[in-house]
């Protein structure tokens, strides 16, 4: 087992884990920069096509306290608002910032190109052309911690425990995924920038690194997650023909720039028959497209592949052409064309809104435990607005990194044998009870992965019952007991792909339950949350929702919401 | 999406694999053949369905935004997430100006990022 000493652990290399980086630098301790994939290409960030809505009022006037108000609306009563305050408030200057360090915002005149995108109730979200953001902040931030000596960077760092004394933090283990070796790591002062969990989901836009390790690194260690029944689902994910090389939630700004019509399988229009109205505007909520697609297709109207089909065919070439640009030819490059075809189109989860739990320093309640990004749960509520994802990366991110940095506290020496200790305890629970079932293809790491996807799609997805979710939490318990844990990765060391699976399914699994389990509770429907069987919002559940693990079991409780309070209120309106 | 649910045409992978550049040991895969489906997509289901242990890497599998999922197609340098998968035997390989680490995993990482 090796060693390493560092000031500040970062986990997760994307927006979040990058900002807290340099923001950490500043104090002038050493940084150690981890990510179990390359570093800034494993997660979201990167693959991050649309916009990052941020007040900075270049396109027509805006104030960040408009920008809070829209996000609160959006969160549906469950907003943590001071939380909402500092993304709104501090996203203006992280953009501005970003701009500092020579991010291509798309510009006009010098000022800023801003869009509408939905819910916004003004031009606020910035991007970089063509479908270029978070390839293009990526890049960014790369160089900028790159200028940094103190941060050490780890690509293939895959952080797999944190250990935690008496409710202090001190250390971590990891696997380096290339040798194989396993890594003790002393540390005062942790960050998890870890990313969000739609991978759990069958039909998602997630990468491979997006199963859910920070909520799971945290509840082992000990801090509370909130509201983790909300997953935000995208109704309009690409499903079919296959298309290679693009960011499936692609098709939302087209669809509402020229009018996309979404039809059943029968090619008839549905929208209308659930309420909505479709066509060139922004009436239907993506709420209510996501009911409605997931109603018809169990209906039997579905479209080939389970969704729904999407159609530009009666859009004039020339007027296609000119809103796609580029995107035309790497349409072509995968067969399709919006002339003659529709595509098919499906809900996928895409953003998670739940949570760790923070207070405005970004600290658990785990001393030296600090969280950023999409890994941190209340900012957004219920629903989250499009394009408060980036920001909320950027703004928690140096938050975290800053108050991480500042936070010290006198703790006894980590040695390698707590790591080796504390590594033992994730491996041997499993050696004991197990009876390893070799060459069954039920029992391989992916298709428990496979499974696991499955249960969460089908009774944990866009529509949700009493019924659908002591479901799943049966199924998800059944595959712990009878397929999880009875599989042990092999040996090999260098580069063991089964290792990192089986590390994956780990923290998959636990995050599963605590979102099945959260969404068994909430006796509703509000927000991203919906029960088809309790189809009203209920103002006693107008609650944050709080779940922690006791030795190894997950408990839940309500909370007041933090709304802020009324002098602040009248302060800011006095703002505007 | 199950890319494969209709899988009448099948077609081989002939990929590398081991830890040793100098063994030429190679293994033969046949695998479903879809219209549009990628190389990556072909890697995955030889996972899902034939050997769990095969090694390749990537992370974003749809967008093309990591680029991590180069390898050698038939001798050419290629994103295995963009590259369609042929009806013609084709023959995966690490890439061969990288340190080999594991089957199609080659060493990427830049010399700053390491441990
Ligand atoms: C396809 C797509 C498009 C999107 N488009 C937009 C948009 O247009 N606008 C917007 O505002 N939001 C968008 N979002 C959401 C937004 O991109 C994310 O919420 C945000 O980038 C999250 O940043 P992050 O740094 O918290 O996490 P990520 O960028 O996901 O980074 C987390 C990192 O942690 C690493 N990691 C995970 N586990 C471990 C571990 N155990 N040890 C070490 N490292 C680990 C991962 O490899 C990854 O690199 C989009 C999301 C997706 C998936
Ligand atoms: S998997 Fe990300 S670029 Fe190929």
């Amino acid at each position: 087992m090796k060693f390493l000493k560092t000031d500040v652990l970062i986990i997760g290399a994307g927006g979040a884990g990058m900002y807290a980086s340099i923001a950490a630098a500043q104090s002038g301790k050493n940084i150690l920069l981890a990510d179990k994939s390359l570093i800034s290409r494993g997660g979201a960030t990167v693959m991050a096509q649309m916009t990052v809505a941020a007040a900075v009022g270049h396109e027509e006037p805006d104030h960040w306290t408009h920008h809070l108000d829209d996000t609160i609306k959006s969160g549906q009563g469950l907003c943590n608002e001071e939380l909402s305050s500092i993304l709104c408030e501090e996203a203006v200057d992280r953009i501005l910032e970003m701009s500092d360090w020579k991010t291509d915002w798309a510009r006009k005149d010098n000022r800023m190109s801003q869009v509408m995108a939905p819910g916004h109730s003004v031009k606020r979200c910035c991007y970089v052309d063509f479908l270029n953001t978070g390839p293009a902040i990526s890049r960014t931030l790369r160089g900028e911690v790159a200028k940094h000596s103190n941060i050490k960077r780890a690509s293939g760092l895959n952080i797999i425990e944190i250990i935690v004394d008496n409710n202090i933090v001190k250390g971590a283990i990891g696997l380096d995924i290339e040798t194989g070796s396993y890594i003790t790591i002393d540390t005062n002062a942790v960050v998890l920038a870890a990313g969000g969990l739609t991978r759990i989901f069958s039909r998602n836009s997630a990468s491979l690194n997006m199963g859910g390790d920070a909520y799971a690194l945290a509840l082992r260690a000990g801090a509370e997650l909130i509201d983790m029944e909300f997953v935000q689902f995208f109704p309009i994910g690409h499903l079919a023909p296959r298309l290679v090389g693009m960011d499936p939630i692609m098709w939302d700004p087209f669809r509402y720039k020229l009018g996309g019509i979404l039809l059943n399988g029968n090619r008839e229009q549905f929208i209308e028959n659930y309420g909505g109205a479709d066509g060139k505007s922004y009436t239907v909520s993506r709420d209510l497209a996501s009911y409605a697609i997931i109603k018809e297709v169990e209906a039997g109207r579905g479209s080939p592949n389970g969704g729904a089909w999407l159609s530009f065919e009666h859009v004039p070439k020339v007027e296609l052409e000119s809103a796609f640009g580029p995107i035309i030819k790497k349409l072509a490059e995968n067969n399709i064309d919006l002339t003659k075809n529709a595509v098919e189109v499906s809900p996928i989860a895409h953003y998670h809104m739940g949570g760790i739990k923070v207070n405005t320093k970004m600290q658990t309640r785990i001393h030296g435990l600090f969280a950023a990004g999409e890994a941190v749960g209340g900012a957004n509520g219920a629903n989250r607005l499009s394009g408060n994802a980036i920001p909320e990366a950027f703004v928690f991110g140096k938050r975290a990194g800053q108050y991480a940095s500042e936070y010290t506290c006198t703790k006894t020496i980590l040695t390698t044998s707590d790591g080796v200790s504390a590594l033992s305890k994730v491996l041997t629970k499993h050696k004991i009870d197990n009876i390893l079932i070799k060459d069954n293809n039920d029992i391989r790491m992916t298709s428990i992965m496979k499974k696991l996807q499955d249960i969460m799609w089908n009774d944990v997805g866009v529509i949700r019952t009493r019924k659908s979710l002591t479901n799943a939490l049966d199924l998800i318990n059944n595959l712990n007991v009878n397929y999880f844990s009875k599989i042990l990765p092999p040996d090999i060391t260098v580069y063991n792909k089964q290792l990192m699976d089986w590390l994956d399914l780990r923290n998959s699994l636990l995050c599963a339950e605590a979102v099945c389990l959260s969404a068994y509770n909430r006796k509703e429907s509000r927000g991203a949350h919906q029960m088809e069987d309790i189809p009203i919002t209920l103002t006693e559940f107008e609650k944050n929702q709080v779940i922690e693990m006791n030795d190894g079991c997950l408990l839940t409780k309500w909370e007041n919401v933090n709304k802020i309070e009324f002098k602040l209120k009248k302060k800011l309106q006095a703002l505007k | 999406m199950n890319i494969f649910l209709d899988n009448k045409n099948t077609t081989t992978l002939k990929v590398f694999r081991g830890t040793d550049s100098n063994i030429n040991d190679f293994n033969f895969f046949e695998v479903p053949f879809n219209d549009g489906a990628s190389i990556l997509d072909a890697l995955n289901w030889i996972r899902e369905n034939i050997d769990e242990s095969l090694a390749f890497r990537y992370s974003c599998i749809n967008a093309n935004a990591c680029k991590e999922c180069m390898v050698l197609v038939n001798g050419k340098t290629k994103y295995s997430c963009t590259t369609r998968l042929s009806k013609e035997t084709t023959t995966i390989e690490p890439l061969s100006n990288k340190r080999l680490i594991r089957d199609l995993v080659s060493d990427i990482v830049p010399p700053k990022e390491k441990l």
